[in-house]
């Protein structure tokens, strides 16, 4: 490196230098927004800089698949390859645009003026097939029409109610137009246990798949002692399907913004991160902007609305990795290291980021809160049913007439939402619903009738999960969709337990047999056998979901899996 | 302080703050591991020693969890088994066990298959011959992570080492892929003491089985032929 080259990385990443390990991950993006990757150079500046073993430095970069070592474009074009877009011939178009610049999916032009690759879910679904140009979404292109959209991406929103997505459909809510933290201003009222007494009597549980109860999360973290707490919102929406906090954070960030202050209040934290996956950076702008704008209206910093009670927010980029949506992993990142989920116990609310105790919420539990506080939980406990409370998005997607983010309130059937989304698309009749995520299950005919809300889905075996309807009409043939999931799972697996690293490769291996016909003898209790065993054994959630769809579809279509059998349709 | 518990049926009562292996080892009953090493942090990686516990939902490593009251644990259900015996199965697909007696007993002990998963694609590399002291075969690394954690800060401190790739493509590596000599790497050999499969080896082993003849050896300029020497 020349010394002019030196001076403008360490100009580059000055601001993160101070942070040091922790400011890994927002170092290695500067330098790739200076130079489109990471050299060994670069590299080793970084490394001195941050003060960070060499080795690890290189193991961050090796992790994160938005992160090169190799020379790559500044200009990237990510095509989606993933199941809703898969649905829309994703691959197809990722070949195409191959062609027409003359190179292979994951090449680079020799002049680093342009790479493509194919991408994991770009959380883009209901404007299926898509891709990421730059730091724009490219949406709903047509390959014979040659046409498509190319920018900010459309919000489509409907439902039943309108409460959590009130202030979305119409491009970013701005702070004035938002009204500044009633919400908050009443918590601050409150003593601390009492807002999070409110949020307990809401019965509001998780939104990002878990669905752990929101009150009880937030008490243990408020009990715990320590000289330092976080907040940390998860906006790593990264479920294949699911698109709803890109929706929520783009037209609504001060929603989530003062979810994530009210949260802060109560459990007495002063730090708060927002970790946004890297797939969505046409948000960070909109971040940035209402971050500063609750910032000169009091709403944040030191001494907030002069209550004596301080928070900030940092917002954390990601860098390509499905597992940093698990809460460890994603502490984890934060700490600039390797995305590895941990062994829990110790739980988060003890020993979260830093060792801390920390708070991390999904993006729509965190929207949940400011309506909590406003309204009082008797009041928002009127949506929703007895035991699953409030309001819920669902993303639909796939083959019905329109896809978007829907807000109903918990307790509508499968059948009812497919009915506001306008039914199967093409007038085609139903097959099955990707329900919950690929980390989720299939749904059926049989399903269109359950009540969807926590208790009924679980009698009836199917996980709410994220969120996720992804609708295939009956001439889908279900053995590529299961092919898309097993290399989704395969891609996204850290490598840290044995089931899950090995697991996701042969059941990758098995479906692409499955899907290709070419069926070994004894694949369907091999395929079981991995299933299973990642379900039971693996250390995280990422593991012990990774074959939940599959196993699932063994179960509906089990001659899917059996030699001899061709086609479904 | 102690606990008692209950294992494959049989109550037992053990030191508070044991783990289970801990706990099982103690009364004589043996649960299989292959990442577990005293000198290193217990991560639970392989879950080879995985064992059912009533109330929980998924199979917990004994290596982290602490034995507790009134705990009633199975370390070989049904369960536990078909887990273990697909692990092993997926390890022979997957590397190089030959340097790995340990695991072949286990192997052979749960009735593993060699060639359960026909066409599975492996972790094969090159021998890494760079430096005086060890040479690194990475076909036969099944990922225990000691070496790593011996060269950071559960020893050494030297920090040459850590991970290539992610998922199943996961490798150990260097800074860049460097040669050892031009890393941190301090030739301390703890990696080389806690690997369990031979993907790590002493240099003059590994020329022995080479095929080469302790004179071939003596006259290679090492370092230990010059102290001989002196």
């Amino acid at each position: 490196m020349t010394l002019t080259e030196t001076a403008s990385l360490q100009t580059a990443i000055e601001t993160y230098i101070p942070l040091g390990r922790s400011g890994l991950l927002p170092a290695l993006h500067a330098a790739q927004k200076l130079y489109g990757w990471v050299s060994e150079e670069v590299a080793t500046e970084i490394a001195k800089s941050l003060r960070v073993p060499l080795a690890d430095v290189h193991g961050v970069i090796e992790f994160y698949s938005l992160f090169y070592n190799k020379p790559t474009a500044k200009r990237v074009i990510r095509v989606c390859t993933d199941v809703a877009c898969a649905l829309k011939n994703g691959d197809g178009i990722l070949h195409h645009l191959c062609e027409h610049h003359g190179l292979k999916p994951g090449q680079t032009k020799p002049d680093l003026s342009l790479t493509i690759e194919s991408s994991p879910c770009l959380g883009l679904c209901e404007h299926a097939p898509a891709a990421l140009v730059g730091n724009e979404a490219e949406t709903n292109i047509d390959l014979e029409e040659n046409t498509y959209e190319l920018g900010r991406p459309p919000s489509q929103v409907d439902g039943s109610i309108r409460l959590l997505t009130a202030n979305c459909g119409n491009g970013t809510t701005s702070l004035a137009k938002y009204g500044e933290y009633s919400a908050l201003k009443k918590a601050l009222t409150m003593m601390p246990e009492d807002v999070i007494a409110e949020i307990k009597a809401s019965g509001l549980v998780g939104r990002g798949g878990a669905a752990f109860p929101t009150g009880v999360k937030w008490e243990g973290a408020a009990k715990a002692e320590a000289d330092q707490k976080y907040v940390i919102c998860n906006a790593d929406e990264s479920e294949p399907g699911t698109f709803k906090d890109r929706i929520l954070l783009l037209d609504d960030p001060h929603r989530t913004i003062e979810g994530m202050c009210i949260t802060a209040y109560a459990i007495g934290a002063s730090k708060g991160y927002l970790y946004i996956r890297a797939e969505y950076p046409y948000i960070f702008p909109v971040l940035e902007n209402a971050l500063s704008e609750a910032r000169n209206a009091g709403l944040l910093g030191e001494n907030i609305l002069g209550s004596g009670f301080s928070f900030d927010i940092e917002v954390r980029v990601g860098a390509g990795a499905y597992i940093c949506g698990e809460e460890t992993a994603l502490f984890e990142s934060i700490e600039g290291k390797r995305g590895f989920p941990r062994v829990k116990p110790p739980f988060p609310t003890t020993h979260g980021v830093f060792g801390k105790p920390t708070v991390i919420n999904n993006v729509e539990t965190l929207c949940n809160v400011p309506l909590i506080i406003d309204m009082g939980s008797a009041e928002y406990r009127k949506t929703g049913t007895e035991k699953s409370p409030g309001p819920k998005l669902f993303c639909v997607s796939g083959d019905v007439a329109k896809t978007g983010v829907y807000e109903v309130p918990f307790g509508v059937t499968l059948r009812e939402v497919l009915e506001m989304a306008g039914g199967v698309a093409n007038e085609k009749k139903l097959q099955s619903v990707l329900f919950g995520g690929a980390a989720g299950a299939f749904a059926t005919t049989e399903h269109l009738d359950v009540k969807m809300t926590f208790e009924d889905l679980r009698g009836v075996g199917l996980p709410l999960g994220s969120g996720v309807v992804m609708v295939f009409d009956e001439t889908r043939d279900m053995r590529q969709m299961l092919k898309s999931l097993g290399h989704f799972f395969a891609h996204e697996s850290c490598g840290k337990c044995y089931p899950c690293q090995m697991g996701t490769q042969r059941q990758k291996e098995i479906l692409d047999r499955v899907a290709s016909g070419k069926i070994v003898e004894g694949d369907f209790v091999r395929l079981q056998d991995v299933g299973w065993t990642m379900t039971d054994a693996s250390l995280c959630g990422l593991g012990q979901t990774a074959a939940s769809v599959v196993l699932s579809a063994m179960k509906l279509w089990p001659e899917l899996f059996v030699e001899g059998q061709t086609s479904k349709v | 302080m102690t606990v008692t518990l209950v294992m494959d049926g049989k109550e037992i009562t053990v030191e508070d703050g044991m783990t289970l292996l801990e706990a099982a080892r103690e009364n004589g009953k043996d649960i299989p591991t292959i990442c577990f090493h005293e000198a290193t942090t217990a991560n639970g990686l392989c879950r080879m020693c995985v064992v059912e516990v009533e109330g929980m939902r998924l199979l917990q490593p004994a290596c982290i969890v602490q034995a507790a009251n009134n705990m009633k644990v199975q370390t070989r259900s049904e369960k536990v088994t078909r887990a273990r015996k697909t692990i092993l199965e997926m390890l022979a697909s997957t590397m190089d066990l030959s340097d790995a007696p340990e695991i072949l007993t286990m192997m052979d002990e749960y009735g593993a298959s060699h060639e359960r998963f026909p066409g599975a694609e492996r972790r094969e590399s090159e021998v890494k011959d760079d430096n005086p002291m060890y040479i690194r075969d990475y076909s036969k690394c099944l990922l225990c992570w000691r070496c790593v954690q011996v060269c950071a800060d559960d020893a050494q401190y030297t920090f040459a080492i850590n991970f290539e790739g992610r998922g199943f493509e996961t490798q150990i590596g260097t800074f860049f892929d460097k040669a050892i000599p031009e890393t941190t790497c301090v030739l301390c050999g703890q990696c080389v003491g806690v690997c369990p499969t031979g993907a790590l080896k002493p240099k003059r082993q590994f020329m022995l089985e080479q095929g080469m003849s302790p004179q071939e050896i003596s006259v290679l300029n090492t370092g230990r032929k010059r102290r001989k020497e002196k």
